[in-house]
């Protein structure tokens, strides 16, 4: 594994996690006025921030509209200062225009578009920081920024990276760990159904492990789901104090 | 131009069939088209027919510097194209989502499982390395683009040799193949994708789905194996819910597939190298020597169909006669005629009906313009002529007639 020990014999990751250990979750909701639905969130060192317009008229070409649910445009972009080498393109590649599609697939299987015929949902999420599990960073900042802007959705959206390093499912990975070159899968999960939205993977591994890391990697989006909810629990409470006053 | 869109009642056919397990050409669930894999005359030229779908993959290198973050590693490059030729869909130099989809698919398909050893192409560390260049041009859309990619990609790439290369302090000197023979790729194993269709929010799936079956799909899975069961990707699309158990099912599927896919490829690869070590003709020109290539060539339908017309005399024999009806006709009103039975048509009434409405609103016209030109009414108007207006049938032309007087 590239000379980096990716898990110590005493069971401890590079940043001193356990295996099935998360990283520190914090997010705030309604951080701008002027959107619908805006969130920023911290998933250890990533950062992501999302807003939401819509629903409203499609824009654009109107040859986009559904007659019988909402259109959801997504899109993905990286600031120039996110990572370590800076970026000359924070959006239009290849890989962010996939980004971009997954994210729209994610979120087209989870919110209830079909509430909204002849219409449009405008998700942008922008990655300021990227340590790892950027995708999931960005799915789980746009579901807060949905309920914000208060789009009726099937449940959570949670998402999680987990790797798998010497027969053990690691959960949440870091940057250091994702591009080692090892095996990552990136789950969307509608936790209350556990039923997937997304389900990505990269690098090679047995087929017999694959229960074990996805097992992994939905513990982990549920254990995510607990805290998006005391995160939205917790602005409820806030803005209502506000609004009483 | 946009694709086609599907009609109402071919959507709920296929939708039906898809229920009924039953499948457009015969298939079962779980079973591919017919694959056939051919190789050009140049090494790393490949086309692979899946049903109708056919795909072209040609593999090319030439010598470049290394990226500065891995300068001992070989580049490999690929690209995807979707000709407007393939379908009347693709519309050329556009960023499609299905072309974005495709090509990172295939990236991820095939360099993110590293089946292709990069450091053996290094040539001198830092300074110059392989590039293999892999271009996959579609040749017809008939649905499934992923796995006949993948399929060709993988096929061409082993099939390639690069030309022979030796360093003497400074000086690299290639060799062409009649001085040297060429060097394969080294691959560590083969990657292959298998798609899965899912039907009525993941109740029903089929594997390979075809053009027509994917235009109704709720979504897709795309699992890529290699024949150790080892999984090189998944990537699910299309906004469906899965369940865990689904897609271990699909992983086990495809295992078994891409088995049977991989034994193909090697023995096509087999059979190309016997025949040119024999001296024999090879590439495309002998993988088809009578057929033409046109759309009038024809694989045999995998349905059974012998003795198909006897049924359907015998059906036609055992019926009954339709029985013979004597048709009266009904006139109903002048210029019209009614046959056989069915509501009594009034086509004929009600045009007569909207004439004289026409009429009467003709009528209040010319009144009205009466008014309006007194001098001239007075020398035009005689009753006879409003008479004939009534009766005529080309109001108009009356009308037209006006300013002459």
């Amino acid at each position: 594994m590239a000379g980096l020990e990716l898990l110590s014999d005493q069971g401890y990751r590079l940043d001193g996690r356990r295996a099935a250990e998360l990283r520190k979750l914090q997010a705030r909701m309604g951080v701008f006025a002027q959107a619908d639905g805006s969130a920023y969130l911290e998933q250890g060192n990533t950062k992501a921030l999302a807003v939401v317009y819509g629903p409203h008229e499609v824009r654009g070409s109107r040859s986009r509209t559904l007659h019988d649910r909402a259109v959801i445009n997504c899109q993905y972009s990286m600031a120039t200062f996110s990572t370590a080498e800076r970026k000359r393109r924070p959006h239009g590649d290849r890989k962010s225009s996939e980004m971009s599609l997954h994210l729209k697939q994610t979120f087209e299987a989870a919110v209830l578009t079909q509430l909204y015929p002849r219409s449009q949902i405008d998700i942008y999420v922008k990655i300021l920081q990227s340590d790892g599990g950027n995708y999931s960073a960005c799915v789980n900042a746009a579901t807060l920024a949905l309920v914000d802007a208060g789009i009726p959705m099937r449940d959570y959206v949670c998402a999680c990276t987990a790797g798998f390093v010497e027969d053990t499912p690691l959960a949440d990975l870091c940057h250091a760990e994702e591009s080692g070159g090892g095996t990552t899968l990136a789950l969307a999960l509608l936790p209350r159904s556990e039923s997937i939205a997304l389900v990505q993977m990269d690098a090679r591994l047995h087929q017999d492990h694959l229960d074990p890391l996805m097992e992994a990697a939905m513990t982990a989006c549920k254990g995510l789901s607990k805290v998006l909810d005391s995160v939205v629990r917790q602005h409820l409470q806030e803005v209502s104090v506000q609004t009483r006053e | 131009m946009k694709e086609t869109p599907l009609s109402a009642c071919e959507r709920t056919f296929l939708l039906k069939a898809v229920e009924e397990k039953k499948r457009l050409d015969g298939r079962q669930t779980y079973d591919y088209r017919n694959i056939r894999i051919t190789f050009g005359t140049d090494y790393g030229c490949c086309t692979v027919s899946l049903g109708k779908t056919r795909v072209l993959a040609q593999v090319s290198c030439e010598l470049v510097p290394p990226k500065d973050s891995r300068p001992t590693e070989g580049i490999v490059f690929f690209n995807l194209e979707l000709s407007p030729m393939a379908s009347p869909a693709f519309q050329p130099n556009r960023q499609s989502e299905l072309l974005v989809t495709l090509n990172r698919q295939l990236e991820r398909c095939l360099r993110n499982s590293k089946c292709i050893d990069t450091e053996s192409l290094c040539v001198v560390s830092g300074e110059k390395v392989w590039q293999i260049r892999v271009d996959v041009h579609v040749l017809n859309h008939d649905g499934n683009l992923m796995d006949a990619a993948s399929i060709a990609a993988i096929s061409a790439l082993s099939h390639f040799r690069r030309p022979d290369v030796a360093i003497q302090g400074r000086d690299i000197t290639i060799f062409s193949p009649e001085e040297r023979d060429p060097v394969a790729l080294s691959i560590y194993h083969m990657p292959i994708c298998v798609s899965f269709a899912f039907f009525q929010q993941g109740t029903y799936l089929l594997v390979d789905p075809c053009e027509k079956e994917e235009q109704v799909t709720d979504g897709l899975l795309v699992i890529a194996m290699n024949k150790h069961r080892e999984i090189c990707s998944i990537q699910s699309s299309g906004g469906i819910m899965l369940l865990k158990d689904q897609v271990l099912r699909c992983s086990k599927i495809a295992s078994v597939k891409v088995s049977e896919i991989t034994d193909l490829i090697n023995k096509a690869l087999e059979n190309d190298k016997r025949v040119r070590k024999e001296g024999g003709r090879f590439g495309f020109a002998e993988s088809m020597p009578k057929e033409r290539i046109t759309a009038l060539k024809r694989d045999e339908a995998p349905v059974e169909m012998t003795g198909v017309q006897e049924m359907a005399e015998e059906f036609l024999s055992k019926g009954e006669a339709a029985p013979e009806v004597v048709s009266s006709p009904v006139i109903v009103a002048t210029g019209t005629g009614q046959l056989g039975e069915g509501v009594q048509s009034t086509w004929g009434l009600e045009e007569e009906d909207e004439e004289d409405e026409c009429q009467g609103e003709m009528d209040k016209e010319e009144k009205k313009k009466k008014k309006a030109e007194k001098d001239e009414v007075m020398v035009i108007s005689d009753s006879e002529e409003e008479e004939v207006v009534v009766l005529n049938p080309e109001a108009p032309k009356s009308k037209g007639k006006r300013p002459k007087h």
